[in-house]
């Protein structure tokens, strides 16, 4: 790897070389993969802490017994698995970095709502549904859905782009749910340990938007900075 | 709390230690508990047996007894941790724990409560006391867990009559559809609190404005809740916030201190031990000796007033009590 392309970007530099260097090398430009990965994982760390953040979101109006986790794990798991697919189907047109950006800028606009009127959705919520299951389910739908399909779509997507070689596509998409889960790992921990400690609730929600945006408009800006056609097999 | 794949086991992993204590670390936290707190496990007299263990969908719960009393316990074992309900085996009316005592001291404040809410249920002795002491209130008991409604019934001799109502439910939504109904409470009384894991959304300034929508002119809240910890100076501030004014009562010998605070203004040290006077042979027969109870109720705040208070966007409860 010639030293005039190394990144500054520490951590996920450092996680590229030990678990990527291999398929770094390959024929794949490294610092789009890189990338990549790095926005994998904010992306995982982003889904955790919000579903994390869910439960304290839910209490004050569905409570914290078992239904609440119920209703939210559900709400993540549906939206997940649906993100998933639709990102497939997303990468089979001309993937490109471009529109993975827009999948990170989306997922930043559509948590909006759960910041702004989170409160407001429950209230209205917790008036129609006297049921605390559905109630929480349904309330659950309604603020995180959206954000939470959005990222979704983000991992298979990025399996897309990183995958220049389909013998090492099982190895790529290894690394890459390596990393992710590795995000989610960090974002439950860190959430749960600390965020809570410092920060309210929606602040770290307007934090996590931001970063989405933040990393969208990078991921945009680098595929007019150096546009580097995605060939796949 | 149950949270699905990677976070679930994280998470169970957290919870595990944070309410039950790693096995060592129950072990370990054993030897000073059993030689510092004679309230907790060291007051026992003979051995202690295990009567009943079953694992609800929210805790280990555990019904121990001794030669002398009966406990509810939500450790995984009869060592270690705190009792959250205790009988004695001779007498069903005395008060075992100085926690109910200073609960009952509350009644200084306001004698006579027609309807009175119980947020976490226990062993019940809460319950029976009131409904001894009053017996033509309405009771209504929240309780989360099924499972300890059914082990109060199954041990502790747990009724709900035409007096008593349980319901088995989150008491924050139990209370918020009870504002919206328009239900007053005289006395809402919150015990939802073990140590091991405390419901953050019972302990904001929201909740504390929820519960006050159900105070008629005299109604008072009693909550019992912690003495150490950070948690001890955010809560003290979020009532104070709320309520402006509070009977902080606490004692030596228990990690247990009670918080009470009225839609009315709280009465003077004057008034309370005259009230205390005219109320002593009342209380007697639970073991409470009223008159000297007086003396521990604070009014003046000994937490930090700079404290963060709690929020329903701002609520480290668990964090704080670390």
């Amino acid at each position: 790897m010639p030293t005039s392309r190394r990144p500054a970007k520490g951590l996920c530099y450092t996680a590229g070389r030990l678990f990527g260097t291999r398929f770094m090398t390959a024929s794949r430009p490294s610092r789009q993969n890189l990338l990549v990965l790095c926005l994998a994982f904010v992306s995982g760390f982003i889904i955790m802490a919000i579903e994390l953040l869910g439960g304290r979101i839910l209490a004050p109006f569905f409570g914290s017994s078992i239904y609440v986790w119920g209703s939210i794990i559900t709400v993540f798991m549906l939206s997940l698995s649906i993100g998933y697919l639709l990102g497939g189907r997303q990468s089979l047109h001309d993937p490109r970095l471009r529109r993975y950006g827009s999948f990170f800028l989306a997922a930043a606009v559509l948590l909006l709502p759960l910041i702004l009127q989170g409160d407001a959705l429950m209230e209205w919520m917790f008036l129609q549904v006297e049921d605390p299951r559905y109630g929480s389910l349904l309330a659950s739908m309604l603020l995180f859905f959206l954000p939470t399909a959005v990222l979704g779509m983000i991992a298979p997507y990025s399996v897309r782009l990183l995958v220049a070689d389909h013998q090492r596509s099982g190895h790529i998409a290894g690394l890459l749910y390596f990393i992710s889960t590795l995000g989610s790992a960090l974002g439950t921990l860190a959430t749960s340990f600390y965020l809570v400690l410092w920060f309210e609730v929606n602040q770290i929600l307007i934090t996590m938007s931001l970063v989405l945006a933040l990393t969208g408009l990078g991921a945009i800006l680098f595929e007019r900075g150096s546009p580097e056609p995605i060939s796949g097999p | 709390m149950y949270l699905p794949s990677a976070l679930r086991s994280l998470l169970l992993a957290c919870r595990a230690a944070g309410k039950t204590g790693w096995p060592a670390a129950a072990l370990a936290a054993l030897l000073p508990v059993l030689l510092l707190l004679p309230a907790s496990a060291g007051a026992q007299s003979g051995p202690v047996r295990t009567i009943h263990q079953e694992k609800s969908l929210y805790r280990n719960i555990l019904v121990t007894e001794d030669n002398e009393r009966r406990c509810m316990r939500f450790t995984l074992t009869e060592l270690g941790g705190q009792n959250q309900s205790c009988r004695f085996l001779d007498d069903h009316d005395k008060l075992v724990f100085p926690y109910a005592k200073m609960v009952l001291t509350s009644l200084l404040v306001q004698d006579n409560p027609r309807r009175i809410l119980i947020i976490g249920l226990g062993g019940g002795t809460l319950v029976h006391t009131y409904s001894r002491l009053f017996p033509t209130a309405e009771i209504v008991v929240a309780e989360i867990d099924e499972a300890v409604v059914k082990v109060a019934e199954r041990y502790f001799d747990y009724r709900s009559t035409g007096q008593i109502k349980t319901v088995a439910e989150d008491g924050r939504l139990y209370i918020k559809r009870a504002g919206l109904r328009k239900e007053t409470f005289d006395l809402v009384i919150l015990d939802a609190f073990n140590g091991d894991y405390i419901p953050e959304h019972l302990m904001t300034a929201e909740f504390l404005q929820e519960v006050r929508a159900l105070l008629p002119a005299e109604g008072m809240i009693v909550a019992n809740t912690f003495s150490s910890s950070r948690l001890y100076h955010a809560e003290s501030q979020t009532y104070a916030s709320v309520f402006g004014s509070l009977f902080n009562i606490r004692m030596a010998n228990t990690g247990n201190r009670i918080i009470v605070v009225s839609a009315a203004p709280l009465p003077d040290k004057t008034t309370l031990d005259q009230r205390a006077a005219a109320m002593g042979d009342r209380l007697r027969a639970f073991g409470v000796d009223i008159r000297g109870m007086t003396q521990y109720v604070k009014t003046t705040p000994d937490w930090d007033t700079k404290a963060r208070i709690l929020t329903d966007q701002y609520a480290p409860v668990n964090q704080l009590n670390n």
